[in-house]
């Protein structure tokens, strides 16, 4: 049965802008962006929104529904009280192009300052041989869809724009993580995870694991991981003093 | 060349909302519940620390334990030891309060529980913090965090303990074993606790083979990261529970030493 549902939804161009009322109605087994869609068809041709595949896999329609980072199109209606005002805002880490849509180049930048994986010289393309133990924990973060709402979420920038240039946020840190763990990568990226990537602002709260719509379990499985290598790295005497008696390194 | 991507706007401006959040769920009642949490363990342990009933033969109140002081009763004392002398004259439990709870507070689940409920950095998600400059613990105090491995250690120690300190409440109150009274169990049950929360620490995930980038040539390595990655998923729950045990644990046992409780059934 349809019914007909109140919506906030954030309208205005590069920042400047309010929140606007709307009636629209919602229809059985629709999803937010479904609705959002409607209002564009119906009542406001001219409202802005960026969506792909309506599937939660091309992590287009990261938006804030009701203040928490949610994939319209995998926020189910059923989930809201019929009679619920439901508020629909961009991402509010990232600058606003119009309406719901933002300007999430940051991330494209944080994702160009990371060195690629880098593997032994000897070795080509092709003749890798690595067992599957050896590769699950990097393939839990291949899951990633970049919907970018892990560093939406995160206070350390979304609270303080200053902190990023100095931060790369939760979703290249893991990045970081995955490239760090894999067997063949040669590079060492414990100095540059903490020095230059920021990994010392995460505070493990957390909550780009809550936000992350393919429950990759980002603090658990990478930052705090990443973080227990960097202190072998640097804050570790003990570990130091091992690797220079054994001259351990890459086991 | 030819555009792909959107132009950036002319003001890189976010979203000009006014409000703290525009959450509508109960965001404060989990870290309203963690600071109450918290802070009746920090209180309850501040009372215990000065409280004089922490030995009935046979147990010893884990708050106590090990008791290395010479006030300590002669049944007290940890392998009869007393290797701090006459002139300490403070509660025995100061002696060693620093290694648990340096352990608790550098652990990577309590600095989510008290960065969110007492330091409000942030609240919850997706609702603002209030301070106005944040650098982490990319800097002193907060880099000192990166200690929690040697916290670990000493855990490990005092964790072995505590399992010790159960085995001997297999004992009655005059020596004889074969006794299991309600503090046996409690004892027992809270040493369980508090092995499954130290050895599912992240450090001991990554002191196993976390640190590791190929488990596949170290198989007894990655066997124990796979099992410390079982308790690890339930750190959270293991540290709220040990933390409770504990504070039971203790609480039960001043109350046998204080008469409250009597044998045969304590």
């Amino acid at each position: 049965m349809g019914y007909k549902a109140k919506f906030r939804v954030w309208r205005g161009e590069g920042g400047e802008g309010q929140l606007e009322d709307f009636t629209v109605e919602v229809n059985e087994g629709e999803v937010v962006l479904d609705v959002i869609h409607r209002l564009q068809a119906t009542q406001v041709p001219d409202l802005a929104v960026r969506w792909n595949c309506k599937a939660g896999k091309c992590g287009s329609c990261s938006m804030e529904i009701n203040g928490r980072p949610r994939l319209g199109c995998m926020t189910r209606m059923s989930t809201f009280e019929e009679t619920e005002t439901i508020t629909v805002t961009p991402m509010r880490t990232f600058p606003v192009i119009k309406d719901l849509v933002c300007d999430v180049s940051f991330n494209y930048q944080k994702a160009r300052e990371i060195p690629s994986f880098t593997p032994p010289k000897d070795v080509k393309p092709g003749e890798y041989r690595m067992q599957q133990i050896d590769v699950e924990r990097s393939q839990e973060f291949r899951k990633c869809i970049e919907c970018f709402m892990c560093n939406n979420v995160c206070h350390v920038i979304r609270d303080h724009d200053e902190n990023k240039p100095a931060f790369a946020g939760p979703r290249f840190l893991m990045r970081i993580a995955e490239l760090d763990m894999h067997p063949y990568d040669e590079l060492d990226r414990k100095e540059s995870a903490q020095e230059e990537h920021g990994l010392g602002y995460c505070n493990i709260t957390k909550c780009c694991t809550e936000v992350c719509p393919e429950h990759i379990k980002i603090t658990d499985n990478a930052l705090i991981p990443m973080k227990e290598r960097v202190v072998d790295r640097k804050y570790d005497p003990l570990v130091w003093l091992g690797s220079k008696i054994f001259k351990r390194s890459g086991v | 060349m030819t555009q792909t991507t959107a132009e950036s706007p002319t003001s890189k401006q976010r979203a000009q909302l006014k409000v703290r959040t525009l959450r509508t769920d109960r965001w404060w009642l989990v870290p309203a519940l963690t600071f109450a949490g918290l802070m009746s363990f920090l209180i309850y342990g501040v009372w215990a620390i000065f409280d004089k009933s922490y030995f009935a033969e046979p147990y010893i109140a884990p708050f106590s334990s090990p008791c290395l002081a010479t006030s300590c009763p002669e049944g007290a004392r940890f392998l009869g030891l007393a290797p701090f002398g006459d002139w300490y004259g403070l509660p025995p439990g100061l002696l060693i309060l620093g290694l648990p709870g340096g352990f608790r507070l550098t652990c990577y689940y309590y600095r989510k529980s008290y960065y969110r409920s007492f330091w409000l950095s942030p609240p919850a998600c997706a609702v603002s913090e209030p301070h106005k400059k944040y650098s982490g613990e990319t800097r002193l105090p907060l880099i000192i965090q990166n200690v929690h491995r040697y916290f670990f250690y000493l855990a490990v120690v005092i964790g072995a303990i505590l399992a010790y300190d159960a085995v001997l409440a297999f004992r009655d109150e005059h020596g004889n074993w074969g006794h299991v009274g309600l503090g046996t169990i409690i004892l027992v049950a809270n040493a369980v606790l508090i092995a499954c929360y130290t050895l599912g620490c992240h450090s001991c995930r990554h002191i196993t083979a976390g640190r590791l980038n190929h488990f596949s040539r170290h198989p007894i390595r990655y066997k124990a990261w796979t099992f410390v990655s079982k308790l690890n998923a339930r750190h959270q729950q293991f540290a709220w529970a040990s933390m409770y045990s504990v504070m039971i644990a203790d609480l039960y046992v001043r109350l046998v030493a204080k008469g409250v409780i009597n044998f045969p059934f304590a």
